[in-house]
C-alpha cells in the first residue's frame, strides 16, 4: 500500500514538469509575447522593452522555464497578461467553487452509479434495460447540451432552480447544494452511466463466485449478501473506474461553468482562452493536473482500504 | 520450409467470419447507415439544402417546423435545416482530423512498443501515464487561446492527447497475439520483423483498433461541439452544430425548441459512434468465444417457493431424499434419486465425477445452479417437505438445520473479510448475542476445529492462510448455527495427503461431539470407508447402490460398485497395472434405456435395457441391477 502510495507520488513530479514544460512551450508560440499583450500595440518601443527585461522575456526560453519553474516552487504562477494580476491569487478565489462542482458530482456518480447497478444485478429485466438506455443517454449526450436542457425545464420553466450563480459553501450550505444541483446532474449522468454499468459487470461476477455460495449455506439473508458481501467485493474494480470518471467530471465542470456561470477555475479558462491569457491557462492546467494526483491518490487509498490483499504490501 | 508456415496463418483480416457477424449487429449497421446518410446529406449540402445557411428572414424569427422550414428557424431567420446540413463539414472534419491523428500515433506506437517490448515498452509507457493524467480539456484551451480561433489546431491536440489511452489497447492487442504459433512460424521462416507486423500483427489487432477509434471518434465529436458551443475556434456566423447549440442557449427563454435540432443530431451521431465501436467488439469477441446465451444467477433465478407445502410427518430418518428428479432445461441430469439419513449417522455418497451425487448434495440446501431445477420427487427435513422452498424458506433452515462444507476452500470464503468476522456474522446470523459476544463464540469456533491461536487466526484474511485452515474455517463457518445436518462435498480432495486425514478426523469427532448427523460426498472409497456408517454409490444421476460402508465393500451387488472398488488405488496395490472401468460416465443427454451402466458392463444382457428398479435384500442392502454379482440369484432379491 506504502509503495503505491510512493509510487503515485514520484509519477507526480514528471507529470508536473510535463504539464508545466508542454504550456509552457505554447506560450513561447504566441505571436508576440506577454508585454506587448500587456502594453498593447501603441505602447512605446522603450516602455515594451523596460517591461520585456523587467518580466525577463528577452531570456533564452529555457532560462524562462527555469525562472517559471523556480516561481512556481515558491507558489507563484505568474501574472495574468490581460489584467495584471497574480495568476495564484485568481484561481485560489476559483479553486473552491470548481472542487465543490466536481467533488459533489464524485460523490454522486459513485453512490447513483452504484445504487443503479447493483439493483440492475440483481433484478435483471426492466430495471436491467434501464440502465443500458440510461448509460446510452449519459454517454451520447453533450453534457453542455444536458445542462441547457436542464435551464430551460427546471431554472426558466419551473423555476424550481436557479439557472445561474454561485454561492460559497461558508455562506449557506443550503443555497451551496442549492446553486450546484443543476450543473452536478448535468456533468454526472455520463459518469453515473459508466460507474453503474462495471457495478453491474463487476457484481455479476462476484455473485457467482463461490465465496457467495459458501455465505448463502451458513443461512445469510440475501440482503447481506448482496449489500455487504457482493458489494464489498464488486467495489474493487469500480475504484479504478471511478478515477476515469472524475477526470472526465474535470473536463464537464468547464461546459457547466460556463453554462451556469460558475466563478470556477473552467470558466476563467474559457474567459482566459478568448482573450489569449497564456498565463493564467498555465496555471489552470497545473493545478487541474495536481487535482488529478491528490484524487488518483485518494482513489488508491480507498482502493488498499477495500481490498486487503493490496493493504497489507 | 515456407509452405507447411503459411498455411497457419490466418488470410483474412481480424478473424475469419467476422464481417459477417458484424452484419448481423442489427444497432451497429443501422448506425454505420445513420452515420453514412449523415455524412453525404451533409458533403450534398449546396445541392439538397433548400437555403442559405445565412440567409436571414427577420419576418419569420424563431418559427417551429413547418413545410416552408422543416425544422423551423432560428433567432435570425435562418433555416435550422440549413444550418444543420452546412455545419455538418466542420464539425465532421474536425472529428476525422483528431481521429487520424490518433491512428497515426497510436497504432504505429502501439505496435512497436507491444512487439519489441524490452526498454521501448517501459519507454513508451511511462510515458502514456504522463499523458493520461494531463487535463485534455484545459490543453486543449490553452492551444486555442495561442493559435487563436483555429479549430484545427485543438482537433489534433486532441488526437495526440488521446492517443495514450488507445496505444495501451493497441500494445496489450500486440501482446497476445505476438506469442501465437503462426506469428513465431513467420519469425522462423526468416520474415523481417516489419514483415510480420504489417502482415500478420496488424490484422490480428484490427478489431481493438477499430472499437476504439469509433469510442474516441465519439469522445472527438463532444469536444469539437463543446469548443463550437463555446465559439472557440469557429467564428459565429459560420454554421456548425455546436455553434447552434450556442445560438439556441441564448433564446433559451423565448424559444427552446431550438436545442432539440442540433442537440439531437449531435446525440444520434456521438450514439452511433459508439454503437459502431460496441458492435464490432462483440462481433471480435463472439469469434473468440461463443458466450453461452444466459447472465441469469441465482438471486434472479430465485423462485419465491410454494406458498403452503405438505404438514410435516414423524420420521425416524432426519433427512429423506423421495425419488429426486432435477433438470437442467430439458436434460434430467438426477434420475430418481432416494436415499435417507438417521440421526447421528455418517453417510457415504460415492461416485465418480459426472455421477450428480454434487447436484443432490446442493439440491438438499436449494443451492442448484440457475437453470437447474426440481422436476419432481421430494426432500423431507426432519419431517417437513422442503422440497418446493424458495429463496428465502430456504435462507431461514440454511446453517441452522442443515449446512455444507465446499470442495475448494481456498475460494470459499470471502477475500474481503477477515476470517472471524465472518464467522462472527452468522452467529448473530443464527443467535441473538452482541457483536462483543459474536466474536468470542467465533474464536471458540476456530478452536473446536482444532486451529491453533485461534484468536490470531480470526484476524487474518483468507488470503492469509492455506488451505487445511482455509477448510477448518468453512467448517467452523457451517457449525456456527448449530446445525442438525451436515452436508460435506468433497471436503479434502484439494488438500494435501496428510490435511486430509486430519480433516476427516475433525469431522468424525465434531459429529459425535455435537450429535450431528452428516453427508459426506466423495470420490474415494478411502475417506468413504475411514467415517461412513453407511453409503449410497451413484452413477449417471441413479442411486445404484446402498448398504452399510463395510459390508458394501467386502461384498458389493453391483457390477459398478464392484469395478469401482477394483479401479481404487489403494486396494490395488501389488497389482501389476490398475484395473479401470472400460468407456467413461456418459453425460446426461447420453443415458442409455435401462440400466445407466448397462455399455460399460461385462454382465449386460438384453433384459438391461428395461427399466431396472431398486431391489431390496439382505441386512439394509438395496441395488439396480437384475444381474448382481456374487452368490446373489435373482430368486433372492425382493422388491
Amino acid at each position: 500500500m506504502l509503495r503505491l502510495v510512493l509510487h503515485r507520488l514520484l509519477l507526480s513530479i514528471p507529470l508536473i514538469l510535463v504539464a508545466s514544460a508542454v504550456t509552457f512551450l505554447l506560450t513561447a508560440l504566441v505571436p508576440g509575447d506577454a508585454a506587448r499583450a500587456i502594453l498593447g500595440l501603441n505602447a512605446s518601443p522603450e516602455a515594451y522593452q523596460a517591461l520585456r527585461e523587467s518580466m525577463g522575456l528577452d531570456l533564452p526560453l529555457w532560462q524562462q522555464y527555469v525562472n517559471y519553474m523556480a516561481g512556481l516552487f515558491q507558489g507563484s504562477f505568474g501574472t495574468s497578461l490581460s489584467t495584471g494580476e497574480p495568476v495564484a491569487t485568481m484561481l485560489g478565489q476559483r479553486l473552491p467553487v470548481t472542487l465543490s462542482l466536481v467533488v459533489l458530482s464524485t460523490i454522486v456518480c459513485a453512490l447513483v452509479g452504484i445504487l443503479l447497478g447493483t439493483v440492475s444485478a440483481i433484478r435483471g429485466g426492466f430495471l436491467g434495460r434501464a440502465v443500458d438506455v440510461l448509460s446510452l443517454a449519459g454517454l451520447a449526450l453533450p453534457n453542455f447540451w444536458i445542462a441547457l436542457v436542464l435551464v430551460a425545464l427546471l431554472a426558466v420553466g419551473l423555476r424550481a432552480f436557479p439557472a445561474t450563480g454561485y454561492v460559497p459553501l461558508e455562506t449557506s450550505p443550503g443555497l451551496w447544494l442549492w446553486a450546484l444541483t443543476l450543473p452536478v446532474i448535468a456533468i454526472s449522468l455520463g459518469g453515473i452511466a459508466t460507474v453503474s454499468k462495471q457495478t453491474r459487470d463487476s457484481m455479476l461476477d462476484v455473485l457467482d463466485r463461490d465465496y457467495i455460495r459458501t455465505l448463502r449455506a451458513t443461512g445469510l439473508t440475501q440482503g447481506a449478501i448482496v449489500w455487504k458481501h457482493g458489494l464489498r467485493n464488486a467495489a474493487i474494480p469500480v475504484m479504478t473506474v471511478l478515477g476515469l470518471v472524475f477526470v472526465s467530471l474535470l473536463s464537464g465542470s468547464v461546459f457547466a461553468e460556463v453554462v451556469f456561470v460558475l466563478p470556477g477555475l473552467g470558466l476563467q479558462a474559457v474567459a482566459a482562452t478568448r482573450q489569449h491569457d497564456v498565463a493564467v491557462i498555465e496555471g489552470i492546467a497545473i493545478v487541474f493536473t495536481v487535482i488529478v494526483i491528490v484524487a488518483n491518490l485518494i482513489i488508491d487509498l480507498l482502493y488498499g482500504w477495500l481490498n486487503p490483499k493490496v493493504r497489507v504490501r | 520450409m515456407s509452405a507447411p508456415v503459411t498455411t497457419l496463418i490466418p488470410t483474412r483480416s481480424i478473424q475469419p467470419g467476422f464481417w459477417h457477424r458484424w452484419l448481423r449487429k442489427p444497432l451497429g449497421v443501422a448506425s454505420a447507415v445513420f452515420l453514412l446518410l449523415v455524412i453525404i446529406a451533409c458533403a450534398l449540402a449546396p445541392l439538397i439544402s433548400p437555403y442559405s445557411p445565412y440567409q436571414q428572414d427577420l419576418a419569420d424569427v424563431l418559427s417551429l417546423p413547418s413545410a416552408t422550414h422543416w425544422l423551423g428557424t432560428d433567432a435570425l431567420g435562418r433555416d435550422v435545416l440549413s444550418r444543420l446540413l452546412f455545419g455538418g463539414p466542420v464539425t465532421l472534419f474536425g472529428v476525422l482530423q483528431a481521429v487520424a491523428v490518433l491512428i497515426v500515433i497510436s497504432v504505429p506506437v502501439g505496435l512497436i512498443a507491444g512487439y519489441f517490448g524490452g526498454w521501448t515498452d517501459r519507454a513508451v509507457n511511462g510515458i502514456t501515464d504522463i499523458v493520461l493524467a494531463l487535463p485534455t480539456i484545459i490543453i486543449v484551451l490553452a492551444v486555442l487561446a495561442v493559435f487563436g480561433t483555429n479549430m484545427s489546431a485543438a482537433m489534433i491536440t486532441l488526437g495526440i492527447l488521446g492517443s495514450a489511452g488507445v496505444i495501451r489497447v493497441v500494445r496489450s492487442a500486440v501482446l497476445s497475439v505476438r506469442n501465437e504459433l503462426y506469428v513465431s512460424a513467420a519469425y522462423v521462416s526468416g520474415a523481417t520483423s516489419w514483415r510480420i507486423l504489417l502482415r500478420h500483427v496488424l490484422p490480428r489487432v484490427a478489431g481493438p483498433i477499430i472499437v476504439q477509434a469509433a469510442l474516441f471518434a465519439a469522445i472527438a465529436l463532444a469536444v469539437q461541439t463543446g469548443l463550437a458551443f463555446l465559439s472557440l475556434g469557429i467564428v459565429p456566423p459560420e454554421p456548425s452544430w455546436g455553434g447552434m447549440v450556442g445560438e439556441a442557449a441564448v433564446v433559451i427563454e423565448q424559444f427552446p425548441w431550438l436545442l432539440v435540432p442540433s442537440g439531437g443530431l449531435i446525440a444520434l451521431t456521438i450514439l452511433a459512434f459508439g454503437l459502431i465501436g460496441d458492435s464490432v467488439r462483440d462481433a471480435a469477441v463472439e469469434g473468440w468465444s461463443r458466450r453461452a446465451g444466459t447472465t441469469m444467477n441465482w438471486i434472479q433465478a430465485a423462485s419465491r417457493g410454494r406458498a403452503a407445502t405438505a404438514p410435516s410427518v414423524p420420521d425416524t430418518a432426519v433427512l429423506r431424499v423421495e425419488d429426486l428428479d432435477v433438470s437442467f432445461g430439458d436434460t434430467k441430469v438426477l434420475d430418481g434419486v432416494s436415499l435417507e439419513l438417521q440421526r447421528g449417522e455418517v453417510l457415504g455418497v460415492v461416485g465418480e465425477s459426472g455421477s450428480g451425487k454434487t447436484v443432490t448434495a446442493l439440491s438438499l440446501l436449494g443451492l442448484l445452479p440457475p437453470g437447474a431445477r426440481i422436476s419432481s420427487g421430494a426432500i423431507r427435513l426432519e419431517g417437513a417437505d422442503i422440497t418446493g422452498y424458495g429463496e428465502r424458506q430456504f435462507a431461514a433452515i440454511r446453517g441452522s438445520k442443515i449446512a455444507m462444507v465446499f470442495q475448494e476452500p481456498m475460494v470459499s470464503l470471502d477475500p474481503s473479510f477477515r476470517v472471524g468476522d465472518q464467522i462472527a456474522e452468522v452467529v448473530r446470523r443464527h443467535a441473538r448475542v452482541s457483536r462483543a459476544e459474536s466474536r468470542r463464540r467465533a474464536i471458540t469456533l476456530l478452536e473446536k476445529v482444532r486451529l491453533p491461536e485461534p484468536a490470531e487466526v480470526a484476524r487474518r484474511y483468507p488470503h492469509e492462510i492455506s488451505g487445511g485452515m482455509a477448510q477448518r474455517i468453512c467448517i467452523a463457518l457451517s457449525l456456527a448455527g448449530d446445525p442438525t445436518v451436515l452436508v460435506a462435498d468433497e471436503p479434502t480432495t484439494a488438500l494435501d495427503v496428510t490435511v486430509q486425514a486430519e480433516i476427516l478426523d475433525l469431522l468424525r469427532s465434531l459429529q459425535s461431539e455435537m450429535g450431528m448427523s452428516v453427508i459426506l460426498v466423495s470420490h474415494d472409497w478411502g475417506v468413504i470407508a475411514e467415517i461412513c456408517d453407511r453409503a449410497v454409490v451413484m452413477y449417471a444421476g441413479q442411486v445404484v447402490e446402498s448398504g452399510p460402508v463395510g459390508d458394501l465393500i467386502s461384498n458389493p451387488a453391483h457390477p459398478y460398485t464392484s469395478a469401482l472398488l477394483e479401479s481404487d488405488p489403494a486396494r490395488s496395490i501389488g497389482l501389476p497395472e490398475l484395473p479401470t472401468i472400460p468407456g467413461s460416465v456418459p453425460t446426461p443427454r447420453e443415458w442409455p434405456h435401462g440400466c445407466h451402466f448397462q455399455p460399460r458392463c461385462a454382465r449386460a444382457t438384453a433384459e438391461c435395457a428395461l427399466p431396472i428398479p431398486m431391489f431390496r435384500a439382505e441386512e439394509d442392502r438395496s441395488f439396480r441391477c437384475i444381474h448382481p454379482v456374487g452368490d446373489r440369484t435373482p430368486q433372492e432379491v425382493g422388491r
